[in-house]
């Protein structure tokens, strides 16, 4: 049978994300209209896709993660992308990652149960050092738990779903604003380093209404893949220049590019029996996250104390900081000493920045949508420094402002 | 200043709109807005809420810890709510939907003919617009020009003038119920 010829509409139709200009930004802006907008945290995450250069989508439907791949099935294609609904989560993930390597950026978007199905190909994605976003509308679990309601339930999975050793990324917006803003971000993260990046939003921002202002070109840096600089001949798609990120040569563009989930050395072809090669192959893929923490992770500081004063502290992410924002100024104004952390990189998790608070606080009240989980980071960053007062709560509803400032002053 | 409206209603009474309007408004108002909801897995007829919080500085906590004012177009939703109002707060509710006497918790409680309104331009389905009409003139929270730019934004264009409609009688009911109480404002 003869092979059919993609009609030359489509191809002249598919553009994919590089070179993103100035001219390429713009046209995205125009498509979405006002500067400002009153829109929900899935539709952010959408707007922040397609200004990032994201030009391919896959998922499957799952509330409340549903509107964002509605958004860019209708956005996507007016940008010369593409939008496909797939049979399901696993294989998302699997054409997110062969569109990356095929020269687009890409993305996904699902919820808790989602979530759970695409840990296999999430670790294929770390394992052949494939950049890519992955959006977990968070939702109360296990299993399919309450569709309509917010949690933040997977935080542990984001980092730990996958089997065997690798490093990714996850962020968590605690603003509508800032669900646009990090899926920027995440995608710059994920082109730098070359690794599945996950946007850990949740059910209560994602369709939240709220303000966004939407960027100039002039107030974003807009990364791309390092792309081969050596001559073909002698590229090797997985040889670590010493940066510990090897280029990535696009499919089809004249390089010779294997990638395989199985262990491989520098050439991209299975070296499954070589425990050299396997070890310098996760000690990498490891390793070129863990020495850029500095430059990876981002918190937000609320310090406002001296130095010597001994402090209560109080460690936030997500949508749960909205709460704690709220609280922090009435215990303030009641003449607390209140000291803020607001973690935005969850992985790799700002153990510095909470060893800091842990010397000026007496103790530290960790408020999360769960039964427990960035207390245990707390808990081993902390190393006995001082007292950790978890607060946690599940259900689909945030901490009310009067529930963490009890808390703080245990009374709760 | 921070506002907090809540609607409550059955799902498919078009709430959630009501609020993503309001929100709206206000945005274009140069204020700040939230606005969330809750409601049940099915579409039609389960518990429906749509909080809007309103003000001109930031907004920390986006949920309603004491509602300024209740929009109450059923009757669970009314009883669940009635108590988290402020006391100086102001209630709304469907004379024929939700079966209510002044609680004299708030400083405001009326009885408004939303569904009736609606039903008599033809459409129950423009309750919800009746309702922002009423509350546009009873709370003043936002702007009437920008609220109706706002219906304009959001409803399809073959059901403009309806709503449009449904906008004007709303406002007026809720003029009219200052002026009978002889407190109008301006």
């Amino acid at each position: 049978m003869k092979r059919q010829k993609a009609s030359p509409e489509a191809e002249s139709k598919y553009k994919p994300a590089k070179p993103f200009t100035c001219e390429d930004f713009n046209r995205v802006r125009r498509i979405l209209g006002e500067r400002v907008v009153f829109i929900q945290g899935d539709a952010a995450v959408s707007y922040g896709a397609l200004l990032a250069g994201c030009r391919f989508f896959a998922g499957y439907p799952i509330t409340p993660a549903t509107e964002t791949g509605e958004i860019l099935s209708r956005l996507l294609p007016k940008v010369g992308g593409i939008c496909i609904q797939m049979e399901d989560e696993i294989a998302s993930v699997g054409a997110i990652i062969g569109a990356s390597r095929a020269g687009a950026k890409s993305m996904t978007a699902t919820s808790g149960p989602g979530f759970s199905l695409m840990q296999e190909n999430i670790g294929y994605a770390a394992m052949t050092e494939t950049p890519c976003v992955i959006v977990d509308v968070q939702r109360s679990g296990p299993s399919t738990g309450q569709p309509t309601e917010g949690a933040q339930g997977d935080i542990m999975q984001a980092k730990w779903g996958s089997h065997g050793d690798y490093e990714l990324i996850a962020l968590s917006p605690t603003t509508v604003q800032e669900c646009l803003d990090l899926t920027i971000e995440a995608f710059n993260l994920a082109e730098t380093y070359s690794v599945p990046v996950i946007l850990l939003t949740d059910g209560i921002i994602g369709h939240m209404r709220e303000k966004v202002v939407l960027p100039e070109f002039k107030d974003v840096e807009i990364i791309w893949r390092k792309e081969p600089t050596r001559p073909k001949e002698e590229f090797q798609p997985f040889f670590d220049d010493g940066t510990k990120i090897p280029e990535m040569a696009i499919f089809g563009t004249g390089y010779h590019t294997y990638i395989t989930g199985l262990t491989h050395a520098e050439s991209g072809y299975p070296a499954t029996d070589s425990q050299p090669d396997h070890h310098r192959l996760v000690r990498r893929l490891c390793d070129k996250i863990r020495t850029n923490r500095e430059r990876i992770i981002r918190v937000e500081r609320d310090f406002p104390n001296a130095h010597t004063d001994r402090t209560t502290g109080i460690i936030s992410y997500g949508v749960t900081s909205r709460s704690v924002y709220n609280a922090v100024k009435t215990l303030r104004r009641e003449g607390m000493k209140i000291d803020h952390l607001r973690i935005i990189t969850n992985w790799p998790f700002p153990e510095k920045e909470v060893a800091e608070l842990s010397r000026r606080a007496d103790r530290i009240v960790v408020p999360e949508l769960n039964l427990g989980q960035v207390y245990h980071c707390v808990r081993e960053a902390v190393a006995g420094r001082c007292d950790i007062v978890p607060l946690w709560k599940t259900g689909g509803e945030m901490h009310t402002p009067s529930e963490i400032v009890q808390a703080v002053k245990g009374t709760g | 200043m921070r506002t907090e409206i809540r609607f409550v209603a059955f799902g498919g009474q078009g709430i959630v709109l009501a609020g993503v309007i309001l929100g709206e408004a206000a945005i274009a108002d140069g204020k700040n807005a939230v606005q969330t909801q809750s409601y049940g897995p099915e579409s039609r007829g389960g518990a429906a809420k749509s909080e809007v919080i309103i003000s001109e500085e930031g907004i920390d906590y986006p949920m309603v810890m004491e509602a300024d004012c209740l929009v109450a177009l059923s009757q669970p939703g009314y009883d669940r709510f009635v108590t988290e109002v402020k006391p100086g707060g102001i209630i709304l509710v469907d004379e024929d939907l939700v079966d209510a006497d002044d609680p004299h918790t708030v400083s405001a409680f009326y009885r408004l003919p939303f569904a009736k309104t609606a039903d008599k331009l033809g459409n129950r389905i423009v309750t919800n617009v009746v309702v922002l009409g009423s509350v546009c003139s009873i709370t003043e929270v936002v702007g009437k020009e920008n609220l109706v730019k706002a219906i304009e934004t959001n409803v399809p264009e073959k059901f403009l003038g309806l709503n449009l409609k449904a906008f004007t009688e709303g406002y007026k009911i809720g003029r009219q119920v200052l002026e009978q109480e002889g407190q109008g404002r301006k």
